[in-house]
């Protein structure tokens, strides 16, 4: 027994975190609905403190951002590694640890939360002992990875890796210099920085963690999981090659869009805004890269609903790097910083992009996993249509609550009175807000769909024993 | 050796793949940060901001334990329309105590940089314990546990102020021994009145354009 554990992949671990995932992602995006709810009716918090929306909403991001996507990217990490690599994980144990403290960590940081312990920075909230044991976690996540890259029986390390690793290095970056502060007691610490300068350290985090988690993270599944289910090589080794570090330089200049005609240097607003423009480029080219290599698969599209939510995902991840970076030019901020257009393009990106490519993956990954068929093919279409029915609702309830919030807020008469007040542009948003509950509703359905399916295909099964196949001598290690 | 023989080398190995990321997504940040963070004028206070009384800091800290930035900027643009609504726009020099800063990046509810001295008191408490009664139409949540909540029992206010002295903020000895006794008899919501009405006045117009 134990020799065969040694030569299988490890995949147990991976369906273990596929299903904490999904746990997550209806845990955190009923949250979201609620919250949505709550911008409508806004006494459904019932005078309890913890369903308050201020400290519901840092529990919907996080439970979302960290519970669902980070839980998702290991389970693919894990499962891609192993087979990029032709070995099995390096240090199962270590795998375990980190599947079983993440959840933990994310579970009681959760609690944290409702608890009021914030320490506001956006997606960075969790106070000091979590942000140590993130940091443990991650160096743990950090050593499995690269350990089973190092002891790999094939010479190239596949590109789905290096964005996994860049993801595994650059957030630690981040997330470290980001939450130095000073604790005052368990539940409470001041940053080390203070003011305008606290703003740029944040933001450079920020915009990363989008960057490296929910782009560069996510861009090593499409690596993977693209060209093995269209059944093509990826189309352009060039190109994902310039993409990639392209990709791992221009990212981290852009953070200072976030804070355009703030309290910052002009300067540092300005080379934002550049180099979120020259973003662009490295962001299509893995687009390109992706759409090229199922262009010559069109014909597997209409039966595999897996397929159907990557394809539909790149999509949506196209968009989503357009609109960001028009939104990064100082004059469309203007309008569209702190309104509803930010939230519209956040889960254009996070409903349209991350759930429906982690959604592909785990249509993918269970019944491989399991050795047994996906229980209903039908089940899957359905929720194909609800989240791209869902998304597309949200985005659009958003996109016409953000315009017309920001260009409402702006507008002057000849005298330079303001036209509007505040008050009145806040009830003319009930509609938008009533729109975008149903959209979170119709997307938590399918959502919730997705899981029953998973749930019958892996019931009462193991994973299936699978020995790393032989790799042909001209790319083998030399040993 | 051409450009693509050169990375094989790096994607041959793990060592040189971490040191490339490392190296390559470090430079956009210390061309950035490296910079601000030694920026003096940064860290250089207006005439008239100073650190937060015992009292103000327990607000804030409230105002982020609820959660009010996920709904309130503190951050004037300096355009026209916004110094119309809320007032002057906001300076760097204005948020040197904040730890940390708390600008904000959705308004579903009004910027609040300069609320202070805009409502009264009374005003305040009516509006926190239940916005509906001030505001007919106001999706705000209502917040009337903080009219309960003893002040002195919102964290440990001595360690706080020590620790921010460590950091800079200039506390004498005298404040810090005084602070428990300054949260005596408060509610949470007290403070947190205090913190709102603090807000946005150590901004002195004049005194700041006549420089
Ligand atoms: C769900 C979002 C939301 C949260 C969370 C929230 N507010 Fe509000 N707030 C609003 C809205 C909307 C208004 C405008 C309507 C009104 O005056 O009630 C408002 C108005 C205000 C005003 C009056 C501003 C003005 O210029 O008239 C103050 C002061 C205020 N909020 C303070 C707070 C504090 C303090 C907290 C945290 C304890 C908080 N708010 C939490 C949404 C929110
Ligand atoms: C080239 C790529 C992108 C660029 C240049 C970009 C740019 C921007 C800009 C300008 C904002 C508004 C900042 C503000 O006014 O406050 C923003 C917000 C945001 N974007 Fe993007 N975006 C990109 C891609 C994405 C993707 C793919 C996602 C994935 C989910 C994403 C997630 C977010 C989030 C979560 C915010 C909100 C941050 C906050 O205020 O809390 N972005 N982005
Ligand atoms: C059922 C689906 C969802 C619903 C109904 C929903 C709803 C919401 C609501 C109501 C907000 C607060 C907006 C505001 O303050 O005005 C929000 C914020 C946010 N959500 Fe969701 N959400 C959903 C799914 C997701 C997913 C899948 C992700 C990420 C992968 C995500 C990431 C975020 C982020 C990052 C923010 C903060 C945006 C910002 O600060 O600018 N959401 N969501």
């Amino acid at each position: 027994m134990t020799m065969t554990e040694n030569t299988i992949y490890q995949d147990r671990v991976t369906l273990r975190l596929i299903q904490f995932a999904v746990v997550w992602a209806v845990v955190a995006m009923t949250a979201g609905v609620y919250l949505a709810a709550e911008l409508i009716w806004p006494t459904i918090d019932f005078g309890q403190f913890w369903l308050s929306f201020g400290r519901l909403r840092p529990l919907h991001t996080n439970g979302i951002v960290f519970g669902f996507g980070v839980s998702a990217l290991m389970a693919t990490a894990f499962y891609s590694v192993q087979r990029t690599s032709h070995v099995t994980l390096f240090s199962p144990r270590l795998a375990w640890f980190c599947c079983y403290a993440w959840q933990l960590t994310v579970l009681l940081g959760g609690l944290s939360l409702l608890a009021g312990w914030n320490t506001t920075k956006e997606y960075a909230e969790l106070e000091w002992p979590f942000d140590i044991a993130i940091a443990v976690v991650w160096i743990c996540f950090a050593v499995v990875f690269f350990g089973t890259i190092a002891t790999r029986k094939i010479r190239p390390i596949y590109i789905s890796n290096w964005f996994y690793g860049a993801l595994i290095i650059v957030i630690a970056m981040l997330h470290i210099v980001n939450n130095l502060a000073l604790p005052v007691s368990l539940n409470k610490s001041y940053s080390l920085y203070a003011g305008a300068q606290d703003a740029v350290v944040q933001w450079w985090y920020g915009h990363n963690a989008v960057g490296f988690l929910l782009t560069g993270g996510f861009l090593g599944m499409v690596y993977y999981f693209l060209p093995k289910h269209a059944g093509r090589p990826i189309w352009s080794y060039r190109l994902s090659v310039v993409a990639f570090w392209a990709f791992v330089y221009s990212y981290i200049w852009a953070g200072p869009h976030h804070l355009h005609y703030n309290s910052i240097p002009e300067w540092v607003q300005s080379l934002g805004m550049v180099m979120s423009i020259v973003l662009l480029a490295p962001s299509w080219a893995t687009l390109i890269n992706g759409v090229m290599t199922v262009s010559t698969a069109w014909e597997k599209l209409r039966t595999d609903p897996a397929l159907k939510f990557i394809v539909l995902s790149l999509a949506f991840y196209g968009l989503a790097t357009f609109e960001g970076p028009m939104m990064a030019i100082r004059s469309v901020n203007v309008v569209s910083h702190f309104t509803d257009w930010t939230i519209g393009h956040v889960h254009s990106g996070a409903l349209g992009w991350n759930a429906m490519i982690t959604y592909g993956t785990f249509y993918f990954m269970v019944p491989r996993l399991v050795g047994r068929e996906l229980y209903s093919t039908r089940l899957a279409n359905i929720h194909f249509w609800m989240a791209l029915a869902g998304t597309m609702l949200y985005i659009i309830a958003m996109w016409a609550a953000g315009v017309s919030q920001g260009l409402l807020w702006l507008s002057v008469d000849q005298l330079g009175e303001l036209s509007f007040d505040f008050k009145d542009i806040m009830s003319s948003m009930t509609p938008y807000y009533l729109l975008r509950l149903v959209a979170g509703l119709v997307f938590l359905g399918g959502t919730v769909l997705m899981a029953y399916n998973l749930f019958m295909t892996m019931k009462g099964r193991e994973p299936v024993a699978v020995t790393p196949p032989p790799v042909a001598p001209a790319f083998g290690v030399a040993s | 050796m051409n450009g693509l023989s050169l990375h094989r080398k790096i994607e041959e190995n793990t060592g040189l793949l971490i040191f490339g990321i490392l190296v390559v997504s470090a430079i956009g940040g210390l061309v950035q940060l490296v910079p601000v963070l030694n920026q003096d004028s940064l860290e250089e206070p207006t005439s008239n901001t100073r650190p937060y009384s015992a009292v103000e800091l327990t607000g804030r800290d409230i105002y982020m334990r609820e959660g009010c930035s996920v709904c309130h900027s503190q951050q004037i643009r300096p355009l026209i329309a916004e110094v119309e609504r809320y007032g002057p726009y906001s300076r760097a020099g204005e948020f040197v105590y904040d730890r940390p800063f708390m600008w904000g990046s959705k308004r579903t509810g009004p910027d609040l940089h300069r609320i202070g001295g805009k409502y009264s008191d009374d005003w305040h408490r009516l509006h926190l314990l239940d916005p509906r009664a001030v505001v007919a139409e106001s999706i705000m949540p209502a917040y009337p546990w903080l009219g309960e909540r003893e002040a002195s029992e919102a964290g440990n206010i001595t360690a706080k102020m020590r620790g921010l002295r460590r950091l800079g903020h200039p506390y004498t000895d005298e404040e810090i021994a005084a602070a428990e006794a300054d949260l005596e008899g408060l509610k949470e919501i007290d403070t947190l009145i205090a913190y709102l009405q603090l807000l946005g006045t150590n901004f002195n117009e004049e005194e700041e354009t006549n420089e």
